[in-house]
């Protein structure tokens, strides 16, 4: 039996159709996202461990760098360039109120986690939201502005 | 906080004014298109005919290479070329690591791929040139290498024995630099001491795991005879000179652009070997190269950081009041100092900063710097301060316990007043503005140590250690030139601005300081949007481009806002300057009844004024309509630097509570709480981020990071899953508050204030837990603290 190489699939991103486009079988998702341009979604570590490549798969909040391309045929992707609802409005305004990011190299894995915390409707104290992000590093902030921002978000909208 | 009330410089102009910015926290608006997904990183780069590279790496901590056969490589699928030291050699001179002005330092040559020898693990031998990384990677397993292993010099500890493996064996031994300082007789004072107390520390290496991994995009133009270089570096103008000295290229024809950088902290202002070799490939080659670490590269050829024992010594009287400090340091720096900065640079402000909050008459420091077959060593965010800092409070805390004086009444005594700057740390090194009684004061105020120490004997009747620990420091921002300079380093310590007025009424900014997250923009818009008197949105910012902006440093050692913050200051008021007077003359007045506010040049008295719009349209279309013998120039630029110091000290106090859970030998930082005085703030929120980030990366270093080796060499624990760094679950809220002293040195006034978390919080942290474990007679004295460690100490295991 011989290896193909390549395979095609087809998937939807942020709101875009990708019809039967040819990727190679090993790039993961991340990479392929990035080569379409879509380079919000940023790689620190490529193992799963740092949550940067944090993207939005059929409604959960997946690592891009864990799951191939050829994975997601079929499936509804949102990154962090589709996030344009009025409930990640709030959140970004928040972000930029609090500082909740200096870099911004962690910023896209960092709101993808705050819109899966505030989709699961619960009031979370904040030892509840440092345990939600601790799949996600930051190097910069030291956590509490984040921890800021996503408190108020939460209180505004749920 | 009210932000206004920080701004307490007289020299800024009165705060009740229309546009005064500076001193306020102002959301860093050019910051939003992080969370837009639209930074632009280097990796986000791609350019025409763009190829990729990836290295073979050195398996082994030392070994011989005997051959390279690079045959089956070349063939493998997208390959273009595969390349050993000989053909990079040919594009790019070797370095050395050493600088002049701190005695003699030994580093041998270093070439962008390793000939003969590796030396550490990671250690780049031979590249793949490739149409794309993953084919890249797939070249490497065909490459094949003869290996010699050798023995490796792993610890530091015995690199200076005389059975020591040699790494460079042209030295003679592995010592590359070494330095004393004296002061006074310790030995006398010693003997005159009431109580002596003595301490031994240990610093794992660890290193700054930004979360971008380093990058380069080279792409040398042929036609133009230009090698423009897209780095996340921090400083473009040194990597400009370096490009241009090591690539053989005319420095006005090397461009370095830095757009946005995914965190630096001093990992990033390094000239690497394997960065040199991509833009040497992209001379060879003439199109685009990009490299992009991935995280397994990052853990084993970033620079680490710290790997320090030190010893101390504390004499002090019967009043608790110190006589004298004796400090021994060995440092070890992996088998290269790194160039331009070298590795000496830890070693030596661990010997200039100990003890320096303090009166202490008689010092001596004794550093020693060794190689050894590990990653190299060289300067990251707080820069020695962390070992200085710790060395000094554990004695002191020590010495407390010794003739049972608090922990604050201690410190206090023996301050250098805030009442007697200008004055000297133990070492000599000049000191200024601080406010070490203020500081502490406040923090005493803050912390509720009464309190706290009731709160401590009911937590041990319930099982539970809990301590609290106080600090002091001093930390170096805005180095002169005294610090590399002076040692013959082409690194600026002098930082430009240009600002000008452009014909929409727009004003244009350029500076040499760059961004990595810390606010840059953001607070060299408020100082020109302050200064000028226009709405902040007028304000458009250009950084970290050799082509577009001034000359000057960049941004390292915490000096963007003291020193780069001035020339805008300064830049801002010459412009300001240049528009009245085309305004009075338009307007047939004297230029002291006129003022700028909200964009508007207008007449005191309170006539009508005229637009900066009106007035730029005025100058550069309609010029016939000016007096004749106007200067029109609407551009205006300045520069600054930190003369006749070596550095411009900012100081801090620190404070924690710690619970220690006697089963598990877990630290849980209760709370932290810091006060800075770093002068004049322009953005109070941001310098507030700087040291609760600073903090956190402090208690990395504490309680977790450490770079593992075998005895062999081998790194243990590279990837983002072994190496531990804090994350958000186990981070203590941190109570942040400022005492402010202008540095007299400018007239923004403006301190640095981006290395007291990381350099403080070792120190505060270590004292909190060994002040919970003297309850049960132990002690911990090696970071980072591991629950292993604790459990040790209390002989649980």
């Amino acid at each position: 039996m011989s290896i193909k190489n390549s395979v095609n699939i087809s998937l939807s991103v942020n709101g875009e159709s990708f019809d039967n486009v040819t990727v190679p079988t090993r790039q993961h998702l991340a990479d392929f996202l990035r080569s379409q341009g879509l380079t919000g979604t940023h790689l620190g570590c490529e193992q799963g461990a740092c949550g940067a490549c944090t993207i939005e798969m059929d409604g959960k909040a997946v690592r891009s760098c864990l799951i191939l391309a050829s994975q997601a045929n079929g499936s509804l992707i949102t990154t962090v360039e589709g996030f344009d609802d009025e409930v990640m409005e709030k959140v970004k305004i928040n972000f930029l109120k609090h500082n909740a990011f200096q870099c911004g190299f962690c910023s896209p894995g960092m709101l993808m986690t705050t819109k899966e915390i505030i989709s699961s409707k619960k009031k979370l104290s904040r030892d509840e939201i440092r345990s939600e992000i601790s799949g996600n590093y930051c190097r910069c902030t030291g956590y509490q502005s984040i921890v800021d921002a996503i408190e108020e978000s939460i209180n505004e909208i749920n | 906080m009210d932000d206004m009330k920080v701004n307490q410089n007289p020299k800024l102009g009165s705060i009740d004014r229309p546009n005064s910015y500076i001193g306020r926290s102002l959301p860093r608006e050019n910051a939003k298109k992080h969370l837009d997904g639209g930074g632009q990183f280097v990796d986000d780069l791609v350019l025409p005919r763009m190829l990729h590279v990836a290295f073979l790496r050195s398996p082994f901590a030392h070994a011989e290479i005997k051959s390279i056969n690079v045959d089956e490589a070349k063939k493998s699928s997208g390959v273009f070329d595969v390349y050993t030291a000989k053909e990079i050699d040919e594009f790019c001179k070797p370095w050395v690591g050493t600088l002049g002005h701190l005695g003699e330092m030994r580093s041998p040559e270093q070439t962008p791929l390793a000939k003969k020898t590796a030396r550490w693990q990671g250690e780049p031998v031979a590249v793949v040139i490739a149409n794309n990384r993953a084919q890249a990677e797939d070249a490497l397993e065909l490459i094949e290498v003869d290996w010699v292993e050798k023995d490796a010099q792993v610890d530091m500890e015995t690199a200076l024995d005389e059975n020591a493996v040699i790494i460079h064996p042209e030295l003679g031994n592995n010592l590359f630099w070494t330095r004393t300082v004296n002061q006074g007789d310790v030995v006398k004072a010693f003997e005159e001491s009431h109580e002596v107390v003595e301490t031994t520390l240990d610093f794992a290496r660890h290193t700054g795991v930004t979360l971008e991994s380093r990058g380069i995009v080279a792409d040398w133009n042929k036609a133009e005879t230009k090698m423009t270089i897209y780095h996340n570096g921090q400083a473009p103008h040194m990597m400009q000179h370096i490009i241009a000295k090591h690539l053989d290229v005319n420095e006005g024809l090397v461009r370095i652009v830095s757009r946005d950088v995914g965190g630096s902290f001093g990992i990033k202002v390094h000239v690497y070997p394997d960065e040199m070799a991509v833009a040497a490939i992209s001379k060879k080659l003439g199109r685009p190269i990009k490299f992009i670490a991935d995280r397994l590269e990052s853990f084993t050829t970033d620079i680490h950081a710290r790997c320090h024992k030190i010893s101390g010594k504390l004499g002090v009287d019967k009043e608790g009041k110190i006589l004298a400090m004796e400090i021994n340091d060995l440092s070890g720096i992996g088998p290269f100092s790194m160039y331009p900065r070298t590795s000496a640079i830890e070693t030596n402000q661990v010997l200039n900063l100990s003890g320096a909050p303090y009166i202490i008459p008689n010092y001596k420091a004794v550093g020693t710097v060794v190689f050894q077959n590990k990653t190299p060593m060289c300067q990251y965010r707080a820069v020695g301060h962390p070992i200085a800092v710790a060395i000094t409070e554990a004695l002191i805390d020590k010495a407390a316990t010794k003739i049972g004086l608090t922990l604050d009444k201690i410190r206090k005594i023996n301050f250098i007043p805030d009442n007697a700057y200008p004055n000297k740390c133990p070492s000599g090194v000049p000191l200024e503005d601080l406010s070490h009684q203020a500081s502490m004061d406040k923090l005493l105020g803050m912390m509720n140590i009464a309190e706290i120490e009731k709160q401590k004997e009911d937590d041990l009747a319930k099982g539970v250690l809990t301590g609290y620990g106080v600090i002091a420091m001093c930390e170096v921002t805005n180095p002169s030139p005294l610090f590399y300079g002076v040692g013959g380093a082409h690194i600026s310590s002098q930082d430009g601005a240009s600002i000008r007025l452009e014909g929409s009424g727009a004003i244009h900014l350029s500076s040499s300081i760059t961004e990595q997250g810390q606010g840059t923009e953001a607070i060299m818009k408020q100082i020109a949007a302050d200064q000028l008197g226009v709405s902040m949105d007028t304000v458009r910012v250009t950084l970290g481009d050799t082509d577009a902006t001034p000359y000057g440093g960049g941004t390292w050692a915490s000096r963007g806002a003291g020193i780069g913050g001035e020339a805008v200051l300064k830049a801002a008021r010459t412009l300001k300057n240049n528009i009245l007077d085309i305004a009075a003359a338009i307007m047939q007045t004297n230029k002291d009844t006129l003022d700028i506010e909200n964009n508007v040049v207008i007449r005191k008295n309170g006539e009508e004024g005229i637009s900066l719009q009106k007035l730029a349209e005025t100058v550069y279309y309609r010029g016939h309509e000016i007096p004749k013998g106007t200067n029109p120039e609407l551009l205006a630029t300045a520069s600054f630097l930190i003369e006749g110091i070596p550095f411009v000290f900012t100081n801090s106090a620190m404070g924690c509570h710690v619970s220690i859970d006697q089963d598990t030998g877990i630290v849980k930082i209760n709370k932290f709480w810091a006060v800075e005085d770093c002068g004049t703030q322009i953005n109070p929120k941001l310098v507030e981020e700087q040291i609760k980030g600073g903090v956190v990366q402090g208690i990395g270093g504490a309680l977790f990071e450490e770079c593992v080796y075998d005895d062999q060499g081998n790194m243990q624990n590279a990837t983002m899953a072994d190496y531990l760094v804090p994350m958000a679950y186990e981070m203590p809220d941190i109570i942040v508050d400022h005492v402010t002293t202008n540095s007299g040195r400018s007239i923004i006034g403006a301190k640095g204030a981006g290395e007291a978390g990381t350099g403080g919080a070792p120190a505060v942290i270590m004292n909190a837990i060994n002040n919970a474990l003297g309850k049960v007679g132990s002690e911990v004295t090696s970071q980072p603290i591991t629950p292993e460690k604790i459990l040790k100490s209390m002989n649980k295991i």
